[in-house]
């Protein structure tokens, strides 16, 4: 498989904060993404309080509510046994944030730690993490989130594993490239000759001058796991019902189209809009940091 | 007195970028004689560079603006003739050596295609109508002229493939394809060690005076222009300080600024002598 | 030569790689918790029969025993028999790839040769309203869901519009059967029946689409920054000192070094294609292996299953091996040094 070669990163100086920060100010799609960002973690995290019908979230059912379109009484419009899509559209961007964190929280640290080690080591310790790297790449993570499900058992905590198991190779890949570089730099050097422990050398030498490609990347990654988690609970392989989740919305909606449309498209518009949040505000702070990750 | 083949008179140009104009060359005027060898030296940000460009044409304008001068081949001023005249005379009349042998050659061709290519359009240009194997052999020619070895295995070559050294004649090669009447050296061989670059200097040398070509070299290195050229041009933030024969410059130099560039030379014993520690390899 | 120890190496590679797969699925199936048996039989299967089926399977046997079997199962195409169709997997998934792989050339066709002359035009005009239209579309296709895209685009042309079909490979009173390359638009075409090319390309149109979309997107922005930073290069300087015109330097000079990066991409970008085909198969009922896959699943046809991962990963190594080649192609500077 090709290898990527990363631009060398100017080592993130936390003095430029308030730089960076006015410069961020100043590129209009990477605020947008931000004050998109920001808007869903707080609609998650706030959902209970902010949703109309929060009853609506469990089995519940009014019939004489069916398939109504969007409203003044219930925003976007009621699905097929009643219940208001509003509130499950924020409910179900709760279920996809979550998604994005927990896969991140492992996948991240995960893959940091190995591509330190593969970039620095060297030897034997790179070739066998690279290569585990590489062959778990050539499994389309979607696929194996099938091979799990069809083991274990189609739910979410399964899928999120199977994404988790395999997301971390991206981020190794990026670490393993910026820390090839930076062995050879002079500070590297210097810190080696003044006896620096091994330890040291890589968490607080080298690693501080990945973070801000792998903020970044965990940026961009956010979208692409929510967007994977869609896929997967669109087949049938997330979270089960009743429980709200965008993509199951999607599917469940779209045997009602085009007539109903609202049941359907509009979880599926929630699923893009909070996917383009993470993505302007990964490009934004590509931007910014000027690095030249790939994907 | 040969005549002046290349004459620059009072050019100066600004540069325009995010909302400020800097003034880069105040008046700047040189001759280069035809037959005769010319460096143009100064450190970086002296000015030296953007003289090359506007004298090659190769400055983009915006952000560069030429504010005022003419810039005189042959008696005619380049920049009041139509495009098409000055185009013709690129490669043709003028060319020139690029600095870095790495990077001035596209990787993913090879020698015998760029070379070809550039003799293509340039016989085009000349209303010459030459056919691909003639072109070739021209190629060759060329190539045996700056003294390399196997001129067929280097034009299947990719440049990737050869030394640096090599790729360095390669592009004196591509600067001698159309038989240009003056040569413009920029910085040769810097990018190279000191051996391989000495013996560019003098494959230069060579080849300049075997065919009495004119030779305008862009140098930062006084130990270069000792070595190469009979006059010299001494620029300092965009403007030329000093001008002279070359021992005339080097045994009494006039401005301050000169002198400190000699200064500058760090040697290995006392007296003034530079660069003549020659390794054969 | 040197291009023949390249090809060699990137070989040797891609089995190690596939080896390395085969383990992993292997293990997948068979170290997961759960007994795959009882799975398959449900709760109220008696010990005897989840003991028969056990055995029959293959299960009993020390799991290095196992995995020998596996491998030489594959080795001669023997992937098991579905228990959803009852038939050997293999067969099935023979059945359903063509329209797999059909349906991923036209996408991969569509995302190159639409997406690199954006990515060019991006550059060229670079910061003014061409690029920030191609920037803006390439940003809607990377965050839209496949399926969504999918669905949109059936209301859209199907529903709304009425112009093209939103379901299956062919009308449903036109029989055709490729029987030389499994691919109808291939076949159609050397069977000399241009009605059903026609027909073909009308049905394929939409799913190929939805499923080229995210590609797409990326392979723009690729480009562009591939030859915006191409034409910064020396290289391209000098030869516009030479004096070689404009178009060639664009089209043959910058646009060569400059292809590489988005070739690359998309090998890797081929994951989440395949990942992308299953959703994409469902919603348009095409035909197709992913579609088989999804089916399967939901029924935990683990052998079925099992199949088709191994197929998608057996075809992602292949892919990316003639995208290394292609790229070894292109680049003098990869095949020779194994890098750029």
């Amino acid at each position: 498989m090709a290898e990527f070669e990363t631009v060398p990163i100017e080592p993130m100086r936390l003095s430029n904060s308030y730089q960076n920060w006015y410069r961020f100010s100043r590129n209009p799609t990477a605020v947008i993404g931000a004050v998109i960002v920001i808007i869903s973690i707080l609609a998650a995290i706030l959902a209970p309080y902010i949703t109309p019908y929060p009853e609506h979230v469990g089995a519940v059912v009014n019939f004489r509510a069916r398939h109504l379109p969007p409203s003044g009484e219930y925003w976007f419009g009621t699905d097929n046994v009643g219940r208001d899509i509003f509130t499950r559209v924020i409910f179900g961007a709760r279920i996809s944030l979550l998604l994005a964190l927990v896969v991140l929280g492992t996948a991240v640290p995960v893959g940091t730690v190995l591509g330190l080690l593969a970039g620095y080591f060297g030897g034997w310790t790179e070739t066998i993490i690279m290569r585990l790297t590489d062959i778990a790449l050539a499994i389309p993570p979607l696929v194996m989130a099938l091979a799990v499900a069809a083991v274990l058992s189609p739910d979410l905590i399964n899928s999120m594993l199977a994404i988790a198991a395999l997301w971390w190779t991206w981020h190794t890949r990026l670490i393993y490239s910026i820390t090839r570089q930076l062995r050879g730099q002079e500070f590297v050097e210097a810190a080696e000759t003044l006896g620096a422990s091994k330890f040291h050398i890589l968490f607080r030498e080298i690693l501080p001058n990945c973070v801000s490609a792998i903020a970044v990347k965990t940026s961009l990654d956010c979208g692409f796991v929510i967007l994977v988690g869609a896929s997967l609970s669109f087949l049938g392989l997330g979270i089960q019902p009743p429980t709200p989740d965008l993509g199951t919305m999607v599917s469940q909606g779209s045997a009602f189209l085009p007539d109903f449309w609202w049941e359907s498209i509009l979880p599926g518009f929630a699923i893009l809009f909070i996917a383009l949040g993470f993505n302007l505000l990964g490009d934004g702070l590509r931007d910014l940091f000027d690095v030249q990750e790939v994907r | 007195m040969s005549e002046t083949l290349l004459s620059v008179r009072d050019l100066s140009v600004e540069f325009s970028t995010y909302g400020r104009t800097n003034k880069v060359l105040h008046n700047v005027s040189l001759d280069v004689p035809a037959h005769s060898q010319v460096a143009l030296v100064g450190e970086s940000g002296s000015g030296k560079t953007v003289t090359m460009k506007a004298i090659m044409g190769l400055l983009r304008e915006p952000p560069a603006r030429i504010t005022s001068g003419r810039i005189l081949y042959d008696g005619a001023d380049l920049l009041t003739m139509p495009a098409a005249e000055r185009l013709k005379l690129r490669g043709t009349a003028m060319s020139m050596v690029f600095q870095d042998p790495m990077s001035s050659l596209n990787p993913v061709f090879t020698i015998g295609d760029q070379m070809g290519t550039i003799l293509k359009y340039a016989d085009k240009r000349l209303g010459r109508g030459r056919g691909r194997s003639e072109r070739m052999a021209r190629v060759h020619e060329v190539l045996e002229q700056v003294r390399m070895r196997d001129p067929e295995r280097v034009t299947q070559s990719y440049p990737i493939q050869l030394s640096g050294g090599m790729r360095q004649r390669i592009l004196i090669a591509m600067a001698l394809l159309s038989e240009p009447k003056l040569l413009i050296a920029d910085e040769p061989g810097t990018a190279l060690d000191v051996t391989t670059q000495a013996q560019i200097l003098k494959l230069l040398k060579d080849l300049v005076e075997a065919r009495g070509l004119a030779l305008l070299m862009i140098t930062h290195n006084l130990g270069v222009v000792r070595e190469t050229s009979n006059h010299v041009y001494v620029m300092n933030k965009g403007v030329v300080v000093e001008q002279g024969p070359t021992s005339q410059i080097f045994d009494a130099p006039k401005d301050d600024y000169t002198r400190g560039l000699i200064a500058a030379v760090p040697r290995l014993t006392g007296g003034m002598r530079f660069g003549q520690a020659e390794v054969t390899r | 030569m040197e291009f023949l120890l390249f090809l060699g190496r990137r070989v040797l590679w891609s089995i190690l790689v596939l080896v390395g797969l085969s383990i992993v699925i292997f293990a997948i199936a068979r170290g997961m918790p759960g007994d795959p048996a009882r799975l398959a039989l449900g709760p109220r299967a008696t010990q005897e029969q989840v003991a028969d089926l056990n055995s029959k399977l293959g299960l009993d046997r020390p799991l290095y025993e196992q995995y020998g079997l596996f491998v030489a199962g594959l080795a001669r195409g023997d992937l098991g028999r579905s228990l959803l169709t009852e038939r050997p997997v293999n067969d099935d998934i023979r059945d359903t790839f063509a329209a797999t792989f059909e349906l991923v050339l036209a996408t991969i066709t569509i995302a190159f040769v639409i997406g690199v002359p954006l990515g060019v035009a991006a550059a060229r005009w670079k910061d003014r309203w061409p690029d920030n239209a191609v920037r803006l579309v390439a940003i809607i296709s990377a965050v839209t869901p496949s399926f969504f895209l999918a669905l949109l685009l059936q209301i859209l042309a199907g529903y709304v519009l009425h112009i093209l079909p939103t379901t299956g490979r062919l009308p449903p009173n036109m029989a055709f059967s490729p029987d030389i390359t499994g691919l109808i638009t291939m076949d159609s075409i050397l069977h000399w029946r241009w009605d059903v090319f026609g027909e073909a390309l009308r049905y394929l149109l939409l799913p190929s689409i939805a499923l080229a979309a995210a590609t797409m997107g990326q392979i723009a922005r690729i480009t562009r920054a591939s030859m915006i930073d191409v034409a910064s290069q020396d290289y391209i300087e000098a030869a516009r000192a030479f004096g070689v015109p404009e178009r060639l330097r664009v089209f043959k000079y910058m646009l060569r070094p400059a292809f590489v990066p988005p070739l690359t991409i998309s090998g890797l970008e081929f994951a989440s294609l395949i990942g992308n085909a299953f959703v994409v198969e469902l919603v348009f009922a095409w035909p197709g292996m992913a579609a088989y896959g999804v089916r399967t699943i939901l029924q935990k046809d683990l052998n079925a299953v099992m199949g088709v991962v191994i197929v998608s990963g057996v075809f992602f190594v292949i892919v990316n091996l003639l995208i290394d080649l292609l790229v070894g192609f292109v680049d003098p500077r990869v095949r020779i040094r194994g890098r750029r």
